[in-house]
């Protein structure tokens, strides 16, 4: 899912690793290392860690970069204001509410359309293939903007079609209630990495496996169930953990969507647009910084509680 | 991608009896059928957008309009502008006539195709047909999105970005992975592995202090902040790339290496040339991130619309336009026309690239 198109990680496909065999260059050879590294190690230092440090000293501040003489220590007031700030937890409410509809609905649809363009008996699969990742490649905003269109409440095309089966569609974008569905439903277009890693996962499954299922008399809903579900439970955890990161960046459509004020009635006011209008319109850039911590807090212990249950489902046997 | 796809395609009987050739193209044409449904209604909002670009305003509300862009018929009859309506006859057809003179009961029509025939009366409430619409693209939806939004300033500040940001981003990744795939030395794992750690890092994080340095350098309001920290590597572009390198033969370092050339020859004369696919689709991959990319644009540049680049420009015309979806579904269309074209030219490599390293941009 990339409603955002953040970070990624690494699929189980690194080769494994080569014994280098420059002998005695011992000395050279780590300075010549060292040297081509060195601009991630630089960037590492400059961009990541003493920004790290700073924006944990930052968030037991008041900082304001527009008078930063003022600069005073207000020790640990930034995390009690968090939790008495009844913004932070709806805006919280509104992250986890979308991402709850959001993710099983890619997942399942990447799945599913992974399984259609990967079939044998289907003409064309790479044009296909090609059409459901499009999307992807459409600017966000951009894709957005269509979406809009495609959701107005008389002139869209969603509640043209509705009618035309006799269903009176929502005015999706102004509905404190439908605006979440809506945004889900255009997130589906970024389904494209999602489905091509799926089919990558279902090209590894070995057919001699569906071959013992058809012998032991399995239909094809009982060899999806206990022959292809297992075998691909490993890169299904991979987009899981992707997707739910996602979720917690999400910022771009919901910004478009309500011109950044998080209309209607705050419902499209993600955590990250919440901690943006904190940082940037106000300047209250120590709050923000608590915020940013409090996020990383969260995605930190999601993704630890994901691998600790993933013992449960993710199948590690096999070629993996 | 192809190739994996045809390796894994079990062989299929062509010699088997007709009765069994028969089900297997009925499941591949009901198969097919079925992708096309799925496949429309996922790119049904990429039809509204089209067709919606062509229209005029006034089509969109008006009632018993077409879902194509068309305008009512108008037809020329002794030297007057009339209506044309969709007029039903008792002989159940529905004609398309011009209104002459119109009454309460009843009706002069004329028939726009058979002229000669002169005045029709027809006998009915002419005002509660429908006007007849005909198909008509209007074009100046783009003109006027093209001039409202600056696209050309769009344009150059996005590939100015995108560009400048990409070669960095290209160069230093080259470097780091040479660094990571061809050398031993103290602590190479564990750099490694903090690199690729800091792919889970949100990063706002980092938001704020670098902001504030950036403020003090006096870099907010400038392109600086979004193109010089890609001249230091990022992790997806040093994995796909290192991931790529590991998969060339040593033997062809040091061979050259024989021949006397020291690392950066041999990067530059072996590696890279070895490597080109990689590089490529690191290139494409980095190039429209940073055409897409919204949040750090927003936040350095919100104070110089001089200096935004389209993504910025588009959401900014959305909030100034948000009445006319004609105008802004125009716009929607020049901005994507560039990234969907290469893609749809380039589509293996990206596809390829993403299986390849699993990375996502």
């Amino acid at each position: 899912m990339t409603m955002t198109r953040t970070p990624g990680g690494q699929l189980a496909v690194v080769a494994p690793p080569r014994r280098p065999r420059w002998r005695g260059l011992t000395d050279r050879e780590s300075l010549n290392g060292l040297l081509f590294v060195s601009p991630f190690i630089v960037g590492f230092v400059l961009f990541q860690a003493l920004p790290m440090v700073a924006s944990l000293l930052l968030s037991l501040t008041d900082f304001d970069p527009r008078e930063p003489d003022e600069i005073t220590f207000i020790g640990f007031d930034n995390y009690a204001r968090l939790l008495s700030d009844p913004n932070v937890s709806h805006s919280l409410f509104v992250t986890v509410r979308f991402a709850a509809m959001a993710v099983p609905l890619t997942l399942g649809l990447a799945l599913g359309v992974a399984l259609l363009v990967n079939s044998q008996r289907l003409a064309g699969r790479n044009i296909f293939r090609t059409l459901f990742y499009m999307p992807m490649q459409i600017p966000i905003v951009a894709s957005t903007l269509v979406w809009i269109g495609v959701l107005h409440a008389t002139t869209g095309w969603l509640n043209i079609s509705l009618s035309a089966v006799g269903v009176d569609g929502p005015n999706w974008l102004q509905s404190q209630t439908w605006v979440g569905p809506a945004l889900a439903l255009m997130g589906l277009w970024g389904i494209g990495n999602m489905m091509l890693i799926f089919i990558a996962g279902l090209q590894g499954v070995p057919s001699e496996l569906y071959d013992a299922a058809k012998v032991d008399g399995a239909g094809t809903v009982a060899s999806f169930r206990h022959v292809t579900l297992p075998m691909i439970s490993p890169v299904l955890f991979y987009n899981l953990i992707i997707a739910l990161i996602a979720s917690f960046q999400y910022f771009t459509q919901a910004f478009v969507v309500s011109n950044g004020r998080g209309d209607p009635g705050g419902a499209t006011l993600f955590y990250n647009l919440y901690l943006y209008r904190q940082g940037f319109p106000f300047f209250n850039m120590g709050y923000a910084s608590a915020m940013a911590w409090v996020l990383v807090v969260i995605v930190l212990a999601l993704t630890i509680v994901l691998f600790r249950t993933s013992g449960r489902w993710v199948f590690e046997g096999g070629q993996r | 991608m192809s190739s994996v796809a045809q390796a894994s395609s079990r062989p299929i009987s062509t010699t088997g009896p007709l009765r069994r050739q028969i089900r297997r193209f009925t499941a591949v044409s009901g198969l097919t059928m079925l992708a096309l449904v799925v496949v429309s209604m996922f790119l049904m909002p990429l039809a509204y957008m089209v067709t919606t670009s062509f229209k005029d305003q006034s089509q969109l509300t008006a009632v018993g309009a077409p879902l194509y862009p068309a305008a009512p018929a108008k037809f020329k009859y002794q030297g007057e502008m009339l209506d044309v309506y969709d007029v039903p006859t008792p002989d159940g057809e529905v004609h398309a006539w011009a209104l002459v003179q119109g009454h309460r009961e009843d009706a002069f029509f004329v028939d726009p195709a058979n002229v000669e025939a002169g005045e029709i009366t027809w006998i009915g409430r002419w005002r509660t047909l429908q006007q007849h619409w005909s198909f008509e693209l209007r074009t100046d939806n783009f003109v006027n999105a093209w001039n409202a939004i600056e696209f050309p300033r769009l344009f150059f500040n996005t590939f100015a970005i995108a560009g400048l940001s990409t070669i960095g981003a290209v160069l230093s990744a080259i470097c780091v992975a040479y660094g990571f795939s061809r050398f031993r030395f103290p602590g190479r794992n564990g750099l490694f592995l903090l690199m690729l750690a800091t792919i889970i890092l949100p990063f706002q994080v980092t938001l704020i202090p670098q902001y504030a340095i950036f403020l003090q350098l006096g870099w907010v309001g400038t392109w600086l902040p979004l193109i010089v920290p890609h001249f230091f590597s990022n992790a997806y572009n040093v994995f796909l790339l290192r991931q790529y390198f590991l998969t060339i033969p040593r033997e062809l370092d040091e061979a050259a290496m024989i021949d006397g050339a020291g690392p950066f020859r041999i990067l530059r004369s072996v590696i890279v040339p070895q490597a080109r696919a990689a590089i490529v689709a690191v290139s494409l991959f980095h190039f429209f991130w940073a055409w897409n990319e919204f949040f750090l644009p927003l936040v350095y540049l919100q104070s110089v619309p001089d200096l935004q680049p389209l993504a910025v420009g588009l959401a900014h015309f959305n909030s100034l336009y948000s009445q006319e979806p004609t105008l802004i579904q125009a716009a929607a269309i020049m901005a994507m026309a560039l990234p969907v074209l290469v893609f749809f030219l380039a589509q293996r490599a990206f596809m390829r690239g993403v299986v390849f390293s699993g990375v996502e941009k």
